[in-house]
């Protein structure tokens, strides 16, 4: 037997459990409750001022997630990038295992933070948790993207007189510009499919988007609603992903 | 000067990650309805967690076995799966390969809820009711990329000739495959079974949607479910603890594994 056929069974079995259930979303999107085709899970969406509102309200918190993830992971990413202050990879594992602890876990331990400083939990803790929820996401590949920059330009710059500001904003920003790029995709999609812990993190007063699609689609009434919903996340997640793409060019590098 | 500055941005930010997992853990050895009320040092949290009120010890204790029944199994197919899967990835060109490598990073790429849902559907379209089979397939589905990217790359590094020279010299190819190739892409494997166990157990979302309602529960969902009643309730707190310490530690030993196997490599 020809060694590239051992490749056949996870063919079919990435054909029957990815694949196909992607297609599986969309084929319940459009079914009304009773079967049949029908848009009108796209017109409730559209309609229902509650739901737009948390979608809104949803891709709003995300974006300043990611802005704040941006603003205090990237001095961190570049100090990591710099190996006369850091020695060895210790450091920088330190600021990347949290990454791989589960994001219920996580957000547990910052209602915990939050009750040990007596800060009651809302909006900030929503904001402050998703943050420290995915800071690991926005550090690993800028620092990667700094990692990789020949240091022979930054010695060209300094040599052609460039001071240490002008070397930053000339060289060392614009070649990062895919790592923040994958920053970016790494942190702004999780955030805007979360659900659960947003419950968790404001005792249930803030919801948002995740956890619609996740009421709806596990009651059987509402389940093709349900699917519509996580059409529209996935449509959105392939926007952000095609527009993203060409400028990440960061090699998929493993995590750990 | 700014050498000072810029290490006390990093030290400050990592005492802000951990702080969370600290006060857990610190709070987790103190027997006080809230965190930030210290009540002397006392295990009995870790007591109630195992053998306090009969009907919720007993719930945790089959969360934890049901957490480590299915990681091991899944984690288990994937390697062997993943390997298989690797090898033929590896023999093929063109447009198979292409296809088939695209397809397996939409697991990975995928946030978990449209993982979840997507199998969710399909186990609701084909009939099949949530329990430990259909969570042990999910998470197969989305361990196995992860085992075939660990050992990709010690296929890239094998001399192609060595499984070739056994078959001409009389081996099967059961025998080659487990006399050549395995031995040689055993650390790929060892490293990949303990990334899909790794992932297994911290999975949260994709579990929570194809558990079904049959009252299977792992130690996430069980923890979703209390957290989601009454918050952060003092015995989740020896029980987070436990998690965080047990993944802390595998992770260790994936990385020290890992830049041994770099190590050598050099």
């Amino acid at each position: 037997m020809k060694r590239s056929n051992w490749a056949i069974p996870y063919a079919l079995f990435l054909a029957l459990f990815v694949v196909i259930p992607l297609i599986l979303i969309a084929l319940y999107a459009f079914r009304s409750y009773g079967g049949g085709f029908t848009l009108s899970n796209f017109t409730k969406f559209a309609t229902q001022s509650e739901t737009l509102n948390t979608f809104i309200y949803s891709i709003g918190i995300a974006i300043i997630t990611t802005i704040s993830c941006i603003l205090v992971g990237y001095p961190a990413a570049y100090i990591l990038s710099n190996s006369e202050l850091t020695r060895g990879r210790a450091l920088v594992m330190l600021f990347i295992l949290p990454m791989w602890i589960n994001i219920l876990m996580r957000s547990l331990a910052t209602v915990a933070l939050f009750d040990f400083l007596k800060i009651p939990l809302g909006e900030g803790a929503l904001v402050f948790g998703l943050s420290y929820d995915f800071l690991p996401f926005m550090i690993y590949p800028i620092y990667n993207s700094i990692q990789k920059i020949d240091k022979s330009y930054l010695e060209a710059a300094r040599d052609l007189g460039a001071t240490r500001m002008q070397t930053f904003t000339k060289v060392i920003f614009p070649l990062s510009v895919p790592g923040i790029v994958s920053g970016i995709l790494m942190v702004f999609l999780p955030t805007i499919s979360t659900f659960a812990i947003s419950e968790i993190l404001t005792l249930n007063t803030k919801r948002l988007f995740g956890s619609i699609i996740q009421d709806n689609i596990m009651m059987s009434d509402t389940m093709n609603y349900g699917a519509a919903l996580s059409l529209i996340m996935l449509v959105i997640i392939g926007i952000t992903t095609a527009l993203t793409r060409d400028r990440d060019n960061s090699e998929q590098t493993s995590l750990i | 000067m700014r050498k000072f500055i810029a290490k006390a941005y990093l030290y400050l930010l990592l005492v802000v990650l951990y702080a969370p997992i600290a006060v857990i853990i610190i709070f987790s050895f103190t027997d006080s309805k809230s965190i930030g009320q210290w009540k002397g040092f006392s295990m009995d949290l870790y007591g109630s967690l195992f053998a306090g009120e009969a009907q919720h010890a007993s719930n945790i204790s089959s969360a934890i076995c049901n957490t480590l029944v299915i990681a091991l199994i899944a984690a288990a197919i994937s390697t062997l799966f993943g390997t298989i899967a690797a090898i033929g990835i590896h023999n093929m060109h063109g447009k198979g390969r292409t296809a088939i490598q695209f397809t397996n990073n939409i697991p990975m790429i995928n946030p978990d809820i449209i993982t979840g849902i997507s199998l969710f559907l399909l186990f609701v379209s084909l009939g099949i009711s949530g329990g430990y089979v259909t969570v042990i397939l999910a998470h197969i589905t989305f361990c196995t990329p992860y085992v075939i990217l660990s050992v990709m790359p010690r296929l890239r590094q094998m001399n192609q000739n060595i499984y070739e020279a056994a078959l001409d010299l009389g081996a099967t190819p059961r025998q080659a495959f487990s006399k050549v190739l395995v031995p040689e892409l055993r650390p790929g494997m060892i490293s990949g079974f303990i990334l899909a166990f790794t992932l297994s157990i911290d999975d949260f979302a994709v579990t929570l949607f194809t558990k079904g309602s049959n009252g299977l529960e792992t130690l996430s969902t069980y923890i979703y479910a209390d957290a989601r009643k009454g918050g952060l309730t003092p015995e989740l707190r020896p029980l987070v603890s436990l998690i965080f310490l047990t993944v802390l530690i595998l992770l260790i030993v994936i990385n020290v594994r890992s830049s041994r196997m770099e190590n050598k490599n050099n």
